[in-house]
């Protein structure tokens, strides 16, 4: 039990890495160790005077300062030593027990800004805002400033380095791993997958040098009956030319999902028959039903704004047999706002007696509800109502994007795997143009950008409700989802990088980076739910309604120490197949016992009692 | 099998008015239709009855339903349907007692009326009015009945809603709760009584109770613990025929070094609750309002401290808990609030309510209620588990909030009440040898004084829910253990819920014994789960997530710091703060002063307040690896504390998640637990050496559950089973109403290019 307790002392309160800290998750682990596990391969850095750091291969240490205090909010003042990488920020304290932290990449930093310019003594303080809901704030005691003084302006030089035309980490990163993550989506083989091309699908190349939509992906499933030259019409009619394409087909009644962005109608009502044209194919693809339902993922007000700027919605008249909804989900602005409340209620502390209020107030639960509801009117009409569904927002890359991919793992199990789920972050978003860089803002210090937006964590966030309402429908952990979001603002790997599938291409990307998927299928153990039991052609509906949604506080409020999550069903169950391991061990022990003493009776050497666990002979 | 009404009523009850219907006669006689009828308990008379009654099923908007009767006997309102019941899966968890369409009369929480469209709440005064078109029946378990009463004759429907409003609202006598005549005709005393019984309250049920928990109503048990937890206390056999107090158990222990001192009623008797293995221990006292000045009666509550402090070290810790905690009356002012957004008739009111959640959970008050008295518990562990003093807890009557507190403590610090074995009987210690006046409580009486209802037992039970979901590990009863024991406070068959006070049921149980000179009657106690449970559901009570620990008896006492600490901080708390935390013996004069500026001093007067003292103490609790043998604290942060999902949104199909929730875990760890057992008996088998010792506990897999074939289990399970087979997703309505983005933002372009 003492030895136990020191280990466990080591593990630093506010460390940064997506440590898992939980002491009930698995065996004790101490800092480095936590450290090192689920994280990118790296050597050791050595300085006499600095202790250890943990580098990667080409991570170079820029700057280091003794003597810097941390303000943590949970315990206090912490002095220590502050290093900056080309990669990422330490802050150690070695003097106390247990021993304290700090390690995050310089990506996850949104804002760093000097606080309080003078406090008399010529002492430094400056503050980093972070993309991972926490601030840090330090502070220099010497009041001999010119050392300081380049700490912060190494910080904001590669922090931010797209905005001092430096290259980003991921591309000088080159570590190599067992399995290639940019060869987990190939778009042919998903579709095969799906059973297409088939009769009433076929896959276009049209798009293969993205002339016809620069954000969407070079194939393209359309329906046989239209041809590239309609197509080509239908993209002048929708916004940034994201035409209507499937995203996923049923495999039994043929029901579609299939996206786009929304009609350029207009204030005259501009109508074009191909679109008309191609949105009847869509449901003549589909047997089974003859209606077309068309989801709006907007609210109907803002999408009749849209008309205003040439955009709009789908008329029920021009398109017959067509049903509209409108799912009332507000826009990226919305939503930063909201989680910018949200982070004002977590960090760092908590109102006990109005958290609940408070929380409310943020909206960001109802945000998550609604997109969440929409996803499973989605899923409904194609499962329970076999009927095919077109689903957009504006552009069609934010909204439509979690959607599409919230219905789709509603839909099919497939992507509840790890793998499946890759396949379809690559396809529902990165290859669908969901703007990643502007979005999160890659390395760029503009932390006002309006184009900053957290829709890619509602999308993680919806699929977490999910994996909490069906515990043993994932085969991907909590883990697995904090990794992605965690290294979806590293960049560390080159997977969410840039806006579209074009741009990747061009900036070479896939050869000039690692695939956050090469490092997470090397140690996919780490990510495996160990209750998932795969059913396959198995739908989940989950419960939108707020009673059964919660606040992920395990990747929200993880930096407070006093809200540690508890994983004591996973622990439990991992402790029970080790133990089952080891009876099962013990049973063939003693058959094999059993074996060599009959082995050595039969041969009449009765007289010594074999007791030895060499086998002779195994019969099994 | 007894049929409706007259057949099984007349035996025992021959003044029984019949309101049978003619159709029900004649259903009688159809043998086909015998099963629709309820299997009326010994006992159980039917009242009236009505057909045919439409109930509404509650998951839809259509106005369905399903027609059938609706009866009101002396134990409950029932309904039957017309249609053949289409059981199978309900059998693995079903009430013996009653089923999935009755309410105990006991149950029963509102009943409203529905005239014209408005929904008006039944009050004695409404009764005699017009019957309205509909009945909606909150009961006390959260389930929500509405039946339609315009399809039978008008008669019948003034009658049974008349009966049902009678009965269920109207204040009654102990005498009439349906026990007593259950218990008369299930006695073996009572010869007239050949019906089947469904307890057999012979020798052999009363051996596996005894097995079930330890009961407190004998000298034995009270030494047996003592000698349990080490305590150097007195046991108190005085008030055996209760001539010291009829408050006070029969039994019960005080401080060794307290004389013979019971005056007031032994009001201020500190009782022993607990002891820590260091050898403070946590009392209860009673204590009348401060205000009389009367001098004998402070020294004789200084006596009281002294004796409690002199108990161990001389330090002593005081709490008045009527201070510091809600009163019983914003108790049940919150529960009242609270429940209401569980009480849902409809899924527009459903939606509706889903948007302001977070809210309305906050204004009632009920959570962080459960806050406070984890709090209060934690820092009762506090003293007792760091600073080593005594702690006397105290509140007017000594059975509320200190049996709350006292029991929350005792759970944090010994393992052994986190076993089913052992919380039952820290309940019966507590509870109900402690004399909490449940009857009053729980107002099993419908009594119209509001002043002394309050669901304190239950606020209890919510605060043990927060330990087990935040350390379900820790516990070998499960969360459906928790409801079920939430329900069962109100089926009226029980001894343990329905008396204020051990001398109270003593006295009732002896005066409605049928032969006056014969033993008083035995009535069973709720820890006799098989009168409402089979063996194999019983099984859903015990967790499978329990980390058992091989040795029980050795280890639950084994100190949780390192020994070293533990030696260094004895002198520290009896010596270094006398003052402020504890006092010595000849500092007697100073107790007055003492205990009249208590109510600002104690815990608050030290520098730091209370709050902050405790979140250390959890800080560096949670800092140490956790062992669920050990000290357990609750975490008591926003976020930490959270609605008892099982409880309160069992009954509500919109947020049932269907092939979801913690069944699909519980399968898994099920299966993978019972191979694991496999392997044990293969080894046993193999080598003998390997076999467990005699005290082994009985093999798990006879303890699990059995969830059934895979089946479409949905995520309130094992209390409800899907009962549309279509398995169609609940999509929200009124969604926009939903969010309103007040800010200029929701305008703004949508998406920039």
């Amino acid at each position: 039990m003492e030895e136990s307790a020191s280990v466990d002392s080591v593990e630093s309160l506010c460390s940064s890495t997506t440590t898992r800290s939980d002491r009930s998750s698995g065996p004790k682990l101490s800092d480095t160790e936590l450290r090192s596990k689920g994280r990118p391969i790296e050597k050791m850095y050595k300085d006499p005077s600095k202790g250890e750091l943990p580098l990667l291969p080409v991570e170079l240490v820029q700057e280091s300062a003794k003597d810097v205090t941390y303000i943590c909010p949970f315990i206090g003042p912490i002095r220590g030593s502050l290093t900056v990488t080309n990669y990422r920020l330490f802050f150690r304290c070695t003097d106390r027990e247990p021993v304290f932290g700090l390690d995050l990449p310089l990506g996850v930093l949104s804002r760093v800004e000097k606080i309080g310019a003078a406090t008399g003594r010529g002492d430094v303080s400056y503050g980093l805002a972070c993309k991972d809901m926490r601030n840090l704030r330090f502070v220099h005691k010497e009041p001999d400033d010119s050392l300081k003084k380049s700490v912060f302006e190494v910080l904001m030089k590669f922090a931010f380095p797209v905005s001092n035309n430096m290259s980003l980490f991921a591309f000088e990163y080159k570590q190599v791993f067992p399995e290639n993550g940019w060869k987990v989506y190939d778009p042919l083989a998903e579709c095969k997958r799906q059973g297409l091309p088939n009769e009433s699908w076929r896959i276009s190349k049209l798009n293969d040098h993205y002339e016809l939509c620069d954000s969407y992906p070079a194939t393209l499933v359309v329906p046989v009956t239209i041809t590239d030259d309609e197509l080509r019409r239908v993209s002048s009619f929708r916004a940034k030319g994201r035409i209507p394409v499937l995203s996923w087909i049923h495999p039994e009644s043929q029901a579609a999902v299939v996206r786009s962005s929304q009609p350029m109608v207009g204030q005259n009502g501009r109508r074009c028959k191909e679109d008309e044209k191609l949105l009847q194919a869509i449901m003549d693809a589909n047997a089974q039903s003859h209606k077309l339902f068309i989801f709006d993922a907007r609210p109907s007000v803002n999408a009749a704004a849209n008309k205003m700027k040439g955009g709009g919605f789908e008329s029920e008249d021009a398109y017959q047999n067509a049903e509209l909804v409108f799912l009332d989900i507000h826009n990226i602005h919305v939503m930063r706002e909201s989680l910018r409340k949200l982070k004002e209620v977590v960090y760092p502390n908590i109102e006990e007696s109005h958290w609940l209020s408070n929380l409310e107030s943020t909206h960001w639960l109802e945000h998550i509800k609604l997109i969440l509801a929409g996803a499973l009117r989605i899923a409904d009409k194609v499962e329970s109502g076999k009927t095919s569904v077109v689903v957009h927002c504006s552009d069609g890359w934010d909204r439509t994007a979690q959607l599409t991919s919230l219905a789709l793992i509603m839909l099919d199990s497939h992507y509840r795997t790890i793998r499946g789920f890759q396949i379809l972050v690559e396809k529902e978003w990165l290859s669908f143009g969901h703007r990643f860089q502007q979005r999160v803002g890659h390395g760029d210090k503009n932390h006002t950008d309006v184009d900053r937006s957290p829709i890619f964590l509602q999308f993680i966030d919806c699929v977490w409700q999910m994996t909490r309402q069906f515990p043993a429908a994932f085969e991907f952990n909590e883990y697995f989802l904090i990794t992605i979001l965690d290294h979806l603002y590293s960049c560390l790997f080159g997977t969410f990088l840039c806006n579209s599938e074009q741009q990747r291409l061009k900036e070479e990307i896939p050869k000039r980076t690692v695939s956050l998927w090469s490092f997470v299928n090397s140690q996919l153990e780490e990510f495996v739910n160990p209750l998932y039991v795969h059913y396959s052609s198995h739908v989940l509906f989950p419960t939108v309604g707020i009673r059964h949604l919660q606040l992920w506080v395990s990747y929200y409020i993880r930096w407070n120490p006093r809200m540690r999550p508890q994983e004591p069903v996973h622990q439990r169950y991992k402790e029970l197949l080790a133990k089952r391991a080891e009876l099962q061990k013990r049973v063939e022990e003693l058959q094999r016992e059993v074996s060599s003493r009959t082995a050595s009776s039969s041969s009449e050497r009765a007289g010594s009692p074999t007791r030895s666990i060499t086998p002779v002979q195994t019969f099994v | 099998m007894l049929s409706l009404g007259s057949g099984g009523a007349k035996s025992s009850k021959p003044s029984f008015v019949s309101y049978v219907t003619p159709e029900e006669i004649k259903l009688e006689k159809d043998p086909q239709k015998k099963e629709k009828h309820p299997d009326l308990l010994p006992g159980e008379v039917v009242f009236c009855s009505a057909n045919p009654i439409l109930k509404y099923t509650q998951d839809d908007l259509s106005q369905r339903g399903v027609f059938g009767t609706l009866l009101c006997t002396n134990f409950r309102v029932a309904f039957i349907s017309d249609d053949a019941p289409q059981e199978e899966m309900s059998k693995t968890f079903k009430n013996k007692l009653y089923g999935e369409n009755d309410i105990p009369l006991m149950c029963v929480d509102h009943i409203y009326g529905v005239y014209d469209e408005k929904r008006k709440l039944i009050t004695g005064g409404l009764v005699k009015n017009k019957c309205p078109s509909k009945m909606i029946i909150h009961c006390k378990d959260l389930r929500v009945f509405q039946f339609c009463l315009t399809f039978s004759k008008e008669e019948d429907a003034k009658r049974i809603f008349q009966g049902i409003a009678h009965h269920c609202l109207e204040e009654k006598s102990l005498k009439c709760v349906f026990a007593f005549s259950y218990l008369r005709s299930t006695n073996p005393d009572h010869g007239k009584s050949s019906r089947k019984c469904i307890t057999r309250l012979d020798s052999k049920s009363e051996m596996l109770r005894k097995r079930e928990a330890i009961m407190f109503d004998s000298p034995e048990d009270w030494t047996q613990e003592m000698k349990r937890t080490k305590a150097q206390c007195r046991l108190v056999t005085e008030n055996e025929n209760f001539e010291l107090s009829q408050r006070l158990p029969q039994y019960f222990v005080i401080p060794s070094a307290l004389g013979d001192l019971f005056n007031y009623q032994g009001k201020g008797l500190p009782i022993w609750c607990w002891s820590h293995h260091s050898g403070c221990a946590l009392f209860k006292a009673s204590f009348p309002s401060m205000t009389q000045e009367d001098g004998d009666f402070q020294s004789h509550l200084d006596t009281m401290i002294t004796a409690v402090a002199r108990n161990y070290l001389y330090s002593v810790k005081t709490e008045d808990l009527s201070e510091s905690l809600p009163t019983l009356q914003d108790i049940q002012q919150s529960y009242n609030k609270f429940k209401q957004y569980f009480l849902i008739d409809n899924t527009t009111d459903f939606w509706l309510s889903d948007v302001k959640w977070f809210s309305s959970l906050e204004s009632s008050g009920w959570l962080d209620i459960i806050r406070q008295c984890l709090q209060k518990a934690v820092e009762v562990v506090e003293c007792l588990e760091k600073d080593n003093t005594n702690v006397l807890i105290t509140e007017e009557e000594g059975t509320d909030l200190c049996c709350v507190i006292s029991s929350l403590a005792q759970i944090m610090l010994d393992p052994y009440y986190r076993t089913l074995m052992g919380f039952q009987s820290l309940v019966q210690k507590e509870w109900v040898a402690g004399c909490h006046a449940f009857l009053d409580r729980c107002n099993h009486l419908h009594q119209k004084d509001k002043e002394c209802h309050s669901p304190v037992f239950l606020l209890f039970l919510e605060c043990v829910w927060q330990l087990v979901q935040q350390h379900s590990p820790a516990f070998q009863f499960s969360e459906t253990y928790l409801t079920v024991l939430s329900d069962s406070v109100h089926v009226p068959i029980f001894s343990t819920f329905l008396f204020n006070s051990a001398h109270h049921r003593e006295s009732v149980m002896k005066a409605e014994s049928p032969i006056a000179q014969s033993r008083p009657l035995s009535c069973p106690t709720v820890w006799d789960w098989s009168v409402q449970f089979d063996s194999k559901a019983q099984n859903f009570f015990f967790n499978p997530l329990y980390s058992e620990k091989v040795k029980h008896e050795r280890t639950v006492r084994r100190p949780h710091k390192h020994k070293h600490q533990r030696q260094l901080s004895l002198p520290s708390s009896a010596f270094k703060t006398p003052t402020k935390k504890g006092f010595f013996k000849d500092e007697t004069d100073s107790l007055k002063k003492m205990l009249r500026v208590k109510r600002i001093s104690r815990w608050m007067g030290s520098p730091d307040s209370p709050v902050v003292a405790s979140k250390e103490f959890y800080e560096s609790w949670q800092q140490r690896p956790l062992d669920y043998h050990g000290l357990l604290l609750p975490s008591l942060d926003g976020p930490s504390v959270r609605v008892w999902m099982q409880r309160y949104l069992r009954w509500i199909p919109e947020v049932h998640i269907m092939g979801g929730g913690s069944v699909a875990i519980m399968t898994k760890l099920m299966e993978l637990l019972s191979q694991v057992e496999d392997l044990k008996r293969v080894l046993e088998q193999r080598d003998p050496s390997l076999a467990t010792q005699p005290d082994h506990p009985p093999p798990l897999h006879h303890r699990l559950p059995s969830f059934g074939s895979s089946g479409r289990l949905s995520s309130s399970f094992p209390f409800t089973y899907s009962r549309n087979r279509s398995f169609k997703p609940i999509i929200p309505t009124g969604l926009m109403q939903s969010l309103m983005v007040a800010d200029n933002l929701a305008n703004q372009e949508d998406e920039t290019s």
